[in-house]
């Protein structure tokens, strides 16, 4: 199968639904409450859902369907519905986050835009046109994946971060055509697992503290002792 | 004959399903050892009987020094484990049932880094790094204080970062190597990438390994990515620090030098050592000096392993046939010594009931063989002969010196740093009058006193077949 040129109408949708992705990243960077911020992050996973769906469309890989079955059942639907309940059944659905600067975070988001386009777009040149797009638009997801994680205090926030990164990763997979599909599963079963886990610790942490914020759990900061 | 590969990871894969639901500790613990001896047994016949190189999995000389170091070091610690639960049962901070999980990830783990050690395809290396850790991390915080969750959560969070830039990394090795090798499989089989690298997008290798230097690195524990690093060791149960510093970092590191001998290959990207150099000086520099102010035990030799890996990156950096050699030999001798360390220091803290410096004194009055071990270990690891670290590093320092002489200043720096910090301690737990209480232990000696056998007759005669296997391995790794 040969690549798909350029600024045909497949090309633009993919690249339209990979854009929407990095917008709802940036939706993400300023909601401070709680539900809100669970309700952009099955928005993220519906939006991947469907990129990664028009990439088996596009790219004729049947089994890609699966990954777009995955990202909508598990972590648009499931995922954020678990935490949500988790957020209720805390009494967080109340509280307001404190974000720190939202203009400023806006415009660090702005900027790692920015440099994953300037860095990627001229390395993969020869690549072709669709996977080029989605690489480098899944590195600014990424990125800003990773700044919602350091910015935010709250372990549920974080949660959120990490799932957006790990979404990034997946339009990364799926647009580069014919990785085998081991990953794709994998990396979906390894959000499965994570996913465990960071239950299990939400939930320990919450029997000790009665609260879900990272710093209070600070007490035994890596470089005192 | 079964086929010894998938004896190595199916053995521990079915003893973890065993161990999950096996309700007698003593049955589990002795169940854990017998797994760990049986992989031990079947990683040897892998010195005579090489299976062919499949899609999936592969066998040759660089890894089968892996699969060895980490089978033979898993087998000892899991009779040290033996010992030292024991203890945790009785003083009630484990119950059987947290035992039947923790026998249970022990194995996983295991499988884990077997996988990613023996792994040809590098999004199932990745996937087996990721298993390792995650297994880690559930061990990391089993004692459920609120240090061990913080540590534990910390281990999480900076761990699946790092993986994530690793995948990320991966898959731009795939995208470099598609127009090369083709869709699908094969563009993901290392033996194929090392085959067709001469011909991949440079740039977009660089790129790759930018992020695999990252995402993995944060795994082997190099500064400014090492924060997890202390917590993880100082928080869980320590055979658990055992196996993070003898070798966790090792697959991690073992996965970065996968990719550093693709990047070697190829002739216009850029050269992987200056950023291992770096990274690997950057971390022997900072633990020097992190190490002077711990008041904990663990969390002190903790900072000797982010020390050590900077040593060993160093000189996997610096490469070249001695380079390599010497980065090999560092990576054996710290992963026998420190796990011997942490064998004497579990039972060292078990019986004084605390990880605070300040709260240990008098070892080797009050519980000789412990305190003389110790004694013995930290010698070992700061680098004094005739124990083996002392080769490695003799070799490191006099190789460096050879070819950039301002590198090797600091190299040597950084070493008389950690030497110093790490001296201090031991002179401070180890002598003086006694601290804390002196109960009996019920300790197993014999894990504790043949790693340091065998570092201490490395340093003295290294068997010339060993030396030669070395050396064929640090030729291939360019």
């Amino acid at each position: 199968m040969q690549s798909i040129a350029a600024h045909t109408l497949s090309f633009d949708i993919a690249h339209m639904l990979a854009g929407g992705l990095v917008l709802v990243s940036l939706m993400m960077l300023y909601q401070d409450r709680l539900t809100a911020l669970l309700h952009v992050l099955g928005l993220h996973a519906f939006v991947l859902a469907l990129s990664v769906a028009w990439q088996a469309h596009i790219q004729q890989a049947p089994h890609l369907y699966i990954t777009a079955a995955i990202a909508l059942g598990f972590k648009a639907i499931l995922i954020p519905y678990s935490l949500r309940h988790m957020v209720f059944k805390m009494g967080m659905h109340r509280e307001i986050e404190t974000v720190g600067g939202i203009g400023l975070t806006m415009l660090a988001g702005i900027a790692l835009v920015a440099l994953s386009l300037v860095v990627m777009l001229p390395v993969t040149a020869n690549a072709d046109p669709v996977a080029r797009e989605d690489i480098a638009l899944a590195l600014s997801v990424v990125l800003i994946g990773l700044l919602m994680m350091v910015t935010r205090r709250n372990a549920i926030s974080q949660v959120v971060g990490f799932m957006s990164l790990e979404n990034g990763i997946n339009l990364a997979a799926t647009g580069a055509r014919g990785m085998p599909l081991v990953v794709e599963i994998s990396v979906a079963f390894s959000i499965l697992i994570a996913f465990i886990v960071i239950g299990v610790f939400l939930f320990r942490i919450r029997e000790r503290f009665d609260t879900v914020d990272v710093s209070a759990l600070d007490r035994s900061r890596g470089g005192q002792d | 004959m079964p086929d010894p590969v998938a004896a190595i990871l199916l053995t521990p894969l079915v003893a973890a399903a065993i161990l999950a639901v096996l309700p007698s500790y003593r049955l589990g613990a002795a169940l854990n050892m017998i797994a760990s001896l049986a992989s031990l047994l079947f990683a040897l016949t892998l010195l005579w009987d090489r299976p062919a190189t499949g899609p999936y999995l592969l066998v040759d000389d660089l890894n089968i020094v892996f699969v060895l170091l980490n089978c033979f070091i898993g087998f000892t610690t899991s009779t040290f484990s033996a010992s030292y639960i024991g203890h945790e049962l009785e003083t009630g901070r484990l119950t059987p049932l947290h035992l039947r999980f923790y026998h249970a990830m022990f194995q996983l783990m295991l499988f884990g880094m077997n996988l990613a050690l023996l792994a040809n395809n590098i999004g199932l290396m990745w996937v087996a790094v990721e298993l390792a850790t995650l297994t880690t991390v559930m061990m990391v915080g089993i004692y459920r204080t609120a240090e061990a969750l913080e540590a534990a959560w910390k281990y999480f969070i900076l761990g699946s970062v790092g993986i994530a830039l690793a995948l990320f990394g991966t898959i731009l090795v795939y995208l470099a190597a598609r127009p090369v090798v083709g869709e699908g499989l094969d563009a993901m089989i290392w033996t194929n990438l090392l085959l067709y690298a001469p011909q991949f997008d440079p740039s977009l290798l660089n790129i790759a390994f930018i992020f695999l230097l990252l995402g993995y690195g944060t795994k082997v524990g190099l500064a400014p990515l090492h924060a997890w690093l202390p917590d993880a060791h100082a928080e869980g149960p320590t055979p658990i620090s055992a196996v993070l510093s003898g070798l966790l970092l090792n697959v991690a590191l073992y996965a970065l030098l996968r990719f550093k001998v693709l990047l070697a290959a190829n002739p216009h990207a850029i050269a992987p050592g200056p950023l291992m150099i770096g990274l690997g000086l950057l971390s022997l520099i900072f633990a020097g000096f992190m190490l002077y102010r711990r008041r904990d035990i663990k969390r002190l030799f903790a900072y000797s392993s982010i020390e050590h890996m900077g040593i060993i990156v160093f000189a996997f950096g610096m490469a070249g046939p001695l380079g390599n050699f010497a980065g090999l030999l560092q990576m054996t001798m710290h992963s026998l010594t420190k796990s011997a360390i942490f064998f004497s220091v579990g039972h060292i803290t078990q019986v004084k009931g605390t990880q605070r410096i300040d709260g240990i004194g008098g070892l080797t009055e009050s519980h000789p063989l412990l305190g003389w071990g110790l004694v013995a270990g930290v010698a070992a690891i700061i680098g004094l002969p005739p124990f083996g670290v002392f080769t490695s590093e003799f070799l490191v320092v006099s190789s460096t010196f050879a070819r950039a002489p301002v590198l090797a200043v600091l190299l040597v720096a950084g070493l008389l740093l950690a030497f110093g910090a790490l001296l201090l301690r031991m002179t401070d737990v180890a002598f003086g009058p006694v601290k804390g209480p002196i109960g009996r232990v019920h300790a197993s000696y014999i894990p504790l006193f043949a790693h340091l056998a065998l570092v201490l007759m490395a340093g003295i005669w290294l068997p010339p077949p060993l030396v030669a296997w070395f050396q064929h391995v640090a030729a291939l790794l360019g």
